[in-house]
């Protein structure tokens, strides 16, 4: 048991040093944050950079611009990065689940077209699943894809998508439409790629709670699609989003704003009762205890992963606990930390409040971090299920043609 | 990256695992369980020394098998997931270690080999009543080398050969090596929560005493073989925790209510999904232990609390939402659930409350934030 590189991955991580060293940023140009949208020259330089390198996609093979690298190599490349000033990663959706979708399932012509496309960061995808009617329950999607009746073979689509992120920046996107109404839910989808810029499409960003913007509604008013454009056969669009789904949980799974560490310092400089640091109040140091447990605990189950992977072999259901706790741990060490302000708490501007007011970020933010990519129940769902083996949930609209499935709000 | 255990010690853990369930299924825990007069399995013990686990971690020169702490680790977790009746800990992770850190090659010589034997079991005498001891509450006291005062749980004390005892000398605490069979020892057992873990009250009477490393730092000394138990126990804990899951997921598989397994309610899916979860942040931060432990690593205070802290939150809330997803059954005698809800406030509290662990960690990261600044 040890922390070392094996002497495969030790050059790996050398020769990926050097390259960063010569070529990565040398200070931060926009917002680290893809979701504020400034910065976007800077990403899209510096992930044309990565994709003249190899480095934008290693795992991907040789002829679609990656390395045909391990998993592992692409870890140690994003511990690498991430030790420069990198500008924001807008292209993490596409380039993780959209364009991997689409080489599976396009045809040639499509796949030359998009892929580097994509890579280089020129075009940005976006992921069109969620509604308004079904977030977590996406077989259950309303718009609707419809056969033009002129012998084309086009699809017109209708209808309204909701939680998209990056699509007020995207280029294309891969949508998941209803093509049969007449059968059971999960039987009667069908998965199209298109162009956001198409006549019909809007995309509308979403107000947050959290006053930003990262996500949209995107609304469909007879958008015509050729067939060349179905991802799959017609009818198997459940399955192939769950190839997209494969990396999302992945995908959300990181940042969690300000954690324990901050919170310490924070609490540090704060009075508390009688006039002693905050730091000083059991109560927050029995809490600042369970959070360090828990960051460690991620921490070393991502390193029992990257031993996996370092092993080849495939990691064990045990990489499927980060979100259930980073994304509540982000909310009540959040709220804590804007407790132990006490009155001053109340304040949410960045020149007055600690550390420009993150933790009063995070407060706004984490309720949409425990919704986004998987619920916190729908993940428990899954450990439940998928890791445990205890039985699905009952269906009650399993064998109910579409169309008479009760709807709600 | 290699954060995991070796081919070589996979393989111990299926061996200790095979070993365990053929020695120590629950109805032998359970003969310890139901007689009073019964302190431990000491046909199991004779078992376990033979297979060489007492000295895993005790160099060859003295009588060990001179394997390592992580083996150790891996055969804990299998004594933790038996709910073995044996003063394994106390002998090994406490006394063992003990005298493999602090010990003079004298004590060393002569403690070890039995240890590793199984002719000697031990045990760690700190506490002296309700609440945390402390040197400002610390009333044994050893005066020429001889022990007086009153220390009360000793876990494994009615049957211990030798305790490692923390007293005051000359107005400061060192470690001192008791032997028990001293006529000048009382010892009283006491009744404990776990019975399958016995307890005493050890009375001493001008005992005589020996001193474990140097004068004056008991407590230093205390706190680092406490660290080296934390994550011994940490192993047994997450042994434990995860045949809780494997009992709770084992009954909501085969019990319906209202017309359905119980196990296709979300109400137990989640509670489940949450004992997976608690488990393995359990798992990785005792393998992060154990490496520090193994390696000796300056780390170590900040991993053992850290693995003690999560495996004791894991192990009470398996234990007690094990017994909540059996229902009325699991609140019986019969069943094993109490077994571990038992065993789970006996490995919480041995080597100090997680409560106390948590000020320790937290005392260590401001330290460490501030030699880091």
């Amino acid at each position: 048991m040890d922390f070392n590189d094996t002497p495969e991955e030790a050059a790996y991580r050398k020769q990926v040093r050097d390259w960063l060293e010569a070529n990565a940023p040398k200070a931060r140009e926009g917002s680290a944050d893809p979701e504020a949208g400034d910065g976007m020259a800077a990403s899209k330089a510096w992930q044309a950079k990565k994709a003249a390198a190899g480095y934008a996609c290693i795992t991907w093979p040789k002829e679609w611009g990656g390395q045909g690298g391990t998993p592992v190599q692409q870890v140690i490349f994003n511990q690498e990065e991430a030790k420069h000033p990198i500008p924001g990663n807008p292209f993490q959706i596409g380039l993780g689940m959209c364009v991997p979708t689409v080489m599976t399932f396009a045809d040639e012509a499509t796949k030359k077209r998009f892929v580097g496309p994509a890579l280089r960061g020129e075009e940005i995808w976006s992921q069109l699943f969620s509604e308004p009617s079904g977030g977590s329950d996406v077989a259950a999607s309303r718009t609707k894809a419809e056969r033009v009746d002129d012998g084309s073979g086009d699809w017109v689509i209708n209808g309204q998508k909701v939680w998209t992120t990056g699509a007020q920046f995207s280029d294309y996107g891969i949508v998941i439409v209803r093509t049969n109404p007449d059968v059971p839910k999960h039987k009667g989808l069908t998965m199209f790629w298109l162009d956001l810029k198409d006549p019909g499409v809007e995309v509308k960003p979403i107000h947050q709670m959290s006053g930003g913007s990262g996500f949209n509604e995107v609304f469909f008013t007879n958008v015509r699609v050729k067939d060349s454009q179905r991802l799959g056969a017609e009818g198997d669009g459940w399955k192939v989003s769950l190839v997209t789904l494969m990396n999302e949980r992945l995908a959300v799974g990181g940042a969690t704003g300000a954690g324990w560490s901050q919170f310490m310092e924070t609490a540090r400089k704060t009075p508390g009762l009688d006039g002693a640091s905050a730091l000083q109040d059991q109560s927050l140091r029995e809490k600042l205890a369970d959070w360090y447990v828990q960051a460690e605990g991620l921490k070393h189950t991502r390193n029992r992963t990257m031993t996996a992977l370092s092993r080849g072999q495939t990691p064990g259901p045990e990489s499927s606990i980060g979100k259930i706790i980073s994304a509540v741990q982000m909310q009540e060490l959040a709220n804590t930390a804007v407790e132990m302000l006490d009155q001053y708490g109340i304040i949410n501007d960045g020149e007055l409040a600690p550390l420009d007011a993150a933790f009063h970020w995070s407060l706004m933010f984490a309720p949409g971090l425990r919704i986004a990519g998987g619920t916190d129940e729908i993940l428990r769902n899954i450990i439940a299920e998928r890791v445990l083996g205890l039985p699905g949930d009952i269906r009650v609209d399993k064998d109910v043609p579409f169309k008479d499935m009760p709807t709600g709000r | 990256m290699n954060f995991d255990f070796s081919d070589d010690q996979k393989f111990l853990k299926n061996e200790a695992r095979k070993f365990l369930d053929a020695n120590c299924p629950t109805t032998r825990v359970r003969k310890v369980l139901d007689d009073d007069a019964k302190a431990y399995d000491a046909d199991l013990w004779k078992a376990v020394a033979g297979q060489g686990w007492l000295g895993a971690a005790i160099p060859e020169a003295h009588g060990g098998l001179g394997l390592g702490h992580l083996e150790l680790c891996v055969i804990a977790e299998e004594l933790g997931r038996a709910v073995a009746p044996i003063p394994f800990a106390s002998t090994v992770y406490f006394l063992a270690e003990a005298i493999m850190l602090a010990g003079d090659d004298q004590q060393k010589a002569e403690l070890l080999p039995k240890i590793a034997a199984g002719e000697l079991i031990g045990a760690i005498a700190t506490s002296e009543g309700p609440g945390v001891v402390t040197a400002s509450n610390l009333q044994a006291s050893v005066v020429d080398g001889k022990l007086s005062g009153v220390k009360v749980p000793v876990t494994d004390g009615d049957i211990a050969d030798v305790a490692l005892v923390l007293a005051k000398e000359n107005g400061k605490a060192g470690l001192f090596l008791v032997d028990l069979s001293d006529a000048a020892v009382v010892r009283e057992a006491v009744k404990t929560l776990d019975p399958t873990r016995d307890a005493a009250k050890l009375t001493f009477k001008g005992a005589p005493a020996r001193r474990l490393g140097a004068a004056g730092e008991g407590f230093e000394l205390v706190e680092q073989i406490f660290d080296r138990a934390a994550v011994l126990l940490a192993f047994e804990q997450t042994g434990g925790a995860d045949r809780c899951l494997e009992m709770a997921k084992e009954y909501a598989m085969e019990r319906y209510a209202f017309g359905r397994l119980i196990a296709s309610y979300q109400a137990i899916k989640h509670k489940l999904a949450d004992m997976y979860v608690k488990n393995e942040l359990s798992r990785s931060n005792a393998y992060y232990g154990a490496w520090a432990l193994n390696t000796n690593a300056q780390e170590l205070p900040v991993a053992a609390s850290a693995a003690r802290i999560a495996a004791s939150e894991a192990y009470w809330f398996g234990s007690k939402e094990n017994i909540q997803t059996h229902g009325g059954i699991g609140f019986t005698w019969e069943m094993d659930c109490h077994l571990h809800y038992r065993r789970s406030r006996q490995l919480s509290l041995v080597a100090g409350a997680p409560r106390v662990w948590k000020e320790r960690l937290v005392s260590h990261l401001e330290r460490r934030n501030v030699e880091a600044a």
